[in-house]
């Protein structure tokens, strides 16, 4: 054919069902179950209609692959496009008590699609050049677990905002802006963004907390009508790199480094020359990794006190630094440590907290007050911003 | 033609309430595509002044690369380029917010004709007037401010700017505190500030917004200490809210040995009404472009001005123009930074700030703060009342205001940039904010004292226009412009320096060969 890129597309039909009920969430069955019973109408395949039809205003000639029925086809369909399809090993199925669900895509929705129907449309898309997923931060999830399995074969990916939760760095901020980034893509020109989620059933009482799950590439893209009259807002994996180089610059002979889990304190170990971990909390010293994703008793056992700094990003939209994805850094742990916390966001990050302050939940409420106050947050390279801490505790009780 | 038919349309049918305007496209190659070898335009000399042979050491071996053409295709050429563009002297230019789009009376352009012929080696004794012209001026910005002294030397706000950090960094220096190696600026400051003291080596603290919009003072507290040199803060900053403590501000830095750098890019507002220096401020600049009516110049040059302290005076760019006796003189200050620009600064903008002030006196220049802050408020009451439309925080603004379509996005899917893509398609336009975006999906509107009423209700109903369009047929408004020379660009090749070609040379070097 043409040297015009293959985009994939996954399309998850349950996604965001639970939005409208008010069920802060669609995963699982139940949840989809409830969320039909109440009326909710499936918009995962408009949304990702919206992104198909913006990218081929941009790219008439692109060429698609997707997946039969409303996890893709559909979609490209209502687009006005057209595409080629692949269907995956095992074709999805009604499952056992599920109603079909009505309105425009609802009455072809086969509304016991799982999220082992997402990652199986994933492998069978393996070879494209770009896949588009359409759904929430659970499909994120499901996504991240089919490249995983890909290894080195796995493909850039793009989230088409179509959950109820959308945390994850790897969504587009809407569905057009996915179909003109994906229209503007050109192999080779990947960053890294973050995949989390939030455990649903804390989050329906209430609790909130996100994890971190991995990291995923997505095509390199900035905002595709930025509007701007200077720069630009840099992009966001020279913005990691740059705070990278500010931690690594700050190292001093002799402490010891206590890398928390994600994107950006793994870029400090990339910077600092050693493999850090993504997930785990790693400890470095005088350019050499000391332990990697230890566990909080052997973490207590490395902390030399006065002389080990705890480096920490912020996860998720919430702005916990403390006590979400990295319980190994626990009381003790920050106790023994005495040092003030070496904080990482981009001024990004920040900005989307709208004057919410950070949060810490290490699990003892005094040591999280002892830490609140304003804390240097560096967000680059020579470049930091005094930024409110507060104990979650204080932050929920108002 | 039969005069009865001619006629029988009179009269002619009334405008509806929006202009059907389109923009002109045409297709025009790039000034040096249109070159053709031989091709000559003559500008006749005119009587009296006989033409002066140069000496055989300054001519040059080779003429330069110009583009070849004849009169009539120069100013073909530029007409289509100007058809094809929206600007102050085209279209109501309220959306460019920060950038103070004013109507620049075009009788300046006369009077800074008048020092085309000069030579900037001229012999100060055959330039007085124009040394004249650059004393007076300062003295006028010097009031203005309530500063000492005033360079007029930079090309740009940045330059200034950037002239502003590098006297703080000789201040520091000449007192043995060097070790001060941190600028302090805030979130809605020009962001020129933390460029400017990053590229002159500081480490950069930028102050996020509290949950009132306003730099955390808090954190300012926090911040202040043995290693900062100066807090470059912008007042009213960009979301249009004067800062109410800004004095205490100021104090605290002064406290920790530092010193307060007033960024004066919004100074629109407050002409008139509030002076940098009765802050306690140590140094401030004006944007020439921006307050004083001198063209903006689409990245330069335009005219920056730095205003310092007596204190401050001894390190400022030279030379200076300094009148004794009867007589202006240049003079390096003793301490100087040395030049930020060749000469003396960009003189025609000089003469055009100067006819400005001139023309309006002290009263007329608060009159321009006053009818431009009244133009906001009358602006702002239209646009909070189209629905979908807010301007967080909920506080009074002074001169400009950063509005955001949060509540229109969340209901329609339509973005901020896609609403101003629209709105272009009506002859209007705006700008955003700068990045990361601090107020969601927002648009920055400064209608300065140049605008009617009648302007700022046809640009307010094109807003509202565009915004039942969005709730409408959210679909139609994404896909727009319809009415534009160019549609949708791929922004991204502004990114990468492997890509972007500000002159031909690049764009030869990097795309053609």
């Amino acid at each position: 054919m043409t040297g015009e890129p293959a985009i994939g597309l996954v399309v998850n039909p349950v996604a965001g069902l639970g939005g409208a009920a008010g069920l802060k969430g669609s995963d699982g069955a139940a949840a989809q179950r409830a969320a039909l019973a109440l009326g909710a109408v499936p918009r995962a395949g408009e949304r990702a209609a919206r992104a198909v039809r913006a990218l081929l205003s941009r790219r008439p000639g692109a060429r698609l692959v997707t997946v039969p029925g409303p996890m893709g086809e559909d979609a490209v369909h209502a687009a006005g496009g057209t595409c080629a399809v692949i269907h995956p090993p095992a074709p999805p199925r009604p499952a056992p008590g599920l109603a079909e669900a009505d309105g425009p895509m609802g009455a072809r929705l086969v509304a016991g699609t799982t999220a082992q129907d997402t990652r199986r449309a994933v492998v069978a898309l393996a070879g494209v050049d770009l896949l588009l997923f359409a759904g929430g931060d659970g499909t994120a999830r499901d996504v991240l677990d089919a490249l995983r399995e890909l290894g080195g074969q796995a493909p850039p990916v793009l989230g088409v905002p179509a959950g109820v939760k959308v945390y994850s760095g790897c969504f587009a901020v809407s569905p057009a802006t996915a179909g003109l980034v994906a229209a503007a893509f050109r192999p080779g020109r990947t960053g890294e963004a973050e995949v989390v989620d939030l455990d649903e059933d804390g989050y329906r009482r209430g609790l909130v907390g996100p994890r971190l799950y991995g990291t995923v590439r997505v095509p390199e893209a900035r905002a595709a009508f930025s509007g701007r009259k200077t720069g630009s807002s840099g992009t966001p994996p020279a913005t990691v790199e740059a705070v990278a180089r500010e931690v690594v610059s700050r190292m001093r002979p002799g402490v010891r480094y206590v890398l928390g889990p994600g994107a950006t304190t793994r870029a400090v170990g990339r910077e600092h020359g050693v493999a850090t971990t993504l997930l785990g909390v790693d400890v470095v010293e005088d350019g050499r990794l000391i332990a990697a994703d230890v566990p909080e008793a052997a973490l207590f056992d490395l902390v030399r006190p006065g002389k080990t700094v705890v480096v920490l990003s912020v996860i998720g939209g919430q702005g916990f630094v403390l006590g979400r994805g990295n319980q190994q850094i626990s009381p003790r742990v920050l106790r023994a440590a005495r040092a003030p916390l070496l904080v990482l966001a981009t001024q990004r990050k920040l900005a989307a907290l709208r004057g919410r302050p950070l949060l810490a939940d290490s699990g003892d409420e005094d040591l999280d007050r002892r830490l609140s106050g304003h804390v240097q947050v560096i967000t680059g390279h020579r470049e930091s911003t005094i930024y409110r801490l507060r104990a979650a505790s204080e932050e929920y009780d108002g | 033609m039969n005069t009865a038919e001619s006629f029988a349309k009179l009269p002619v049918a009334p405008k509806p309430p929006l202009r059907r305007f389109h923009q002109a496209r045409w297709d025009e190659p790039i000034i040096f595509e249109l070159s053709a070898p031989g091709r000559r335009g003559v500008a006749v000399p005119g009587p009296g002044a006989a033409p002066v042979e140069l000496p055989a050491s300054v001519r040059r071996a080779e003429p330069p690369k110009l583009p070849e053409m004849a009169q009539l295709h120069v100013l073909r050429h530029y007409l289509r380029l100007s058809q094809e563009n929206l600007g102050v002297d085209l279209n109501i230019d309220v959306g460019q917010g920060t950038c103070t789009m004013k109507y620049s009376p075009k009788v300046n352009d006369r009077f800074a004709g008048a020092v085309a012929e000069l030579h900037p080696l001229q012999h100060e004794d055959t330039v007085q007037g124009v040394l004249e012209i650059y004393w007076r001026l300062e003295r006028m910005l010097a009031e203005i401010s309530g500063m000492a002294r005033v360079s007029l030397q930079p090309g740009s706000g940045s330059a200034a700017i950037y002239a502003n950090i590098a006297m703080i960094r000789a201040y520091h220096a000449a007192r043995g505190e060097g070790h001060r190696d941190q600028v302090i600026t805030t979130m809605f400051s020009h962001p020129s500030n933390a460029a400017c003291a990053k590229t002159a080596g500081y480490e950069v603290i930028t102050l996020m917004p509290d949950a009132e919009g306003l730099p955390d003072i808090e954190a300012l507290r926090a911040a202040a200490g043995p290693r900062t040199a100066a807090l470059m803060i912008t007042n009213p900053e960009d979301t249009g809210i004067f800062n109410p403590r800004i004095q205490e501000f100021v104090d605290l830095v002064h406290e920790a040995g530092g010193l307060a750098c007033y960024d004066q890019a919004n100074a629109n507002g407050i002409l008139g009404i509030t002076r940098a220096r009765d802050a306690g401020f140590d140094l401030c600049h004006f944007n020439l472009h921006k307050t004083f009516s001198t063209p903006h110049a689409c990245g330069g040059p335009a005219a920056g001005a730095c205003g310092v302290s007596e204190e401050l005076a001894p390190f400022l760019p030279g030379p200076v123009v300094g009148f004794d006796d009867g007589t202006y003189r240049l003079e390096t200050p003793a301490a100087s930074i040395g030049k930020v620009r060749p000469f003396l600064g960009v003189t025609p903008n000089i003469v055009r700030a100067y006819a400005w002030i001139m023309a309006l006196g002290g009263e007329g220049l608060r009159q321009v703060a006053e009818t431009a802050v009244l133009n906001n408020n009358y602006l702002m009451h239209r646009i909070l009342a189209i629905p979908g439309a807010s301007a967080p925080w909920g506080r009074r603004r002074v001169e400009q205001v950063r509005y955001s379509w949060q509540e229109l996005t969340e209901e329609t899917g339509v973005h901020s940039e896609e609403i101003g893509v629209r709105a272009a398609d009506f002859g209007v336009h705006y700008w955003t904010s700068h990045h990361p975006y601090v107020v969601p999906e927002p648009f920055t509107l400064e209608p300065t004292e140049s605008y009617s009423k009648e302007d700022l209700d046809e640009y307010a109903d094109i807003l509202a226009h565009v915004a039942s369009e969005a709730r409408s047929d959210p679909a139609f408004v994404k896909e727009a412009p319809y009415n534009q020379s160019v549609h949708k660009i791929d922004m991204t090749s502004l990114d990468d320096p492997g890509e972007w070609a500000p002159t031909w040379r690049a764009y030869v070097r990097k795309h053609l060969s």
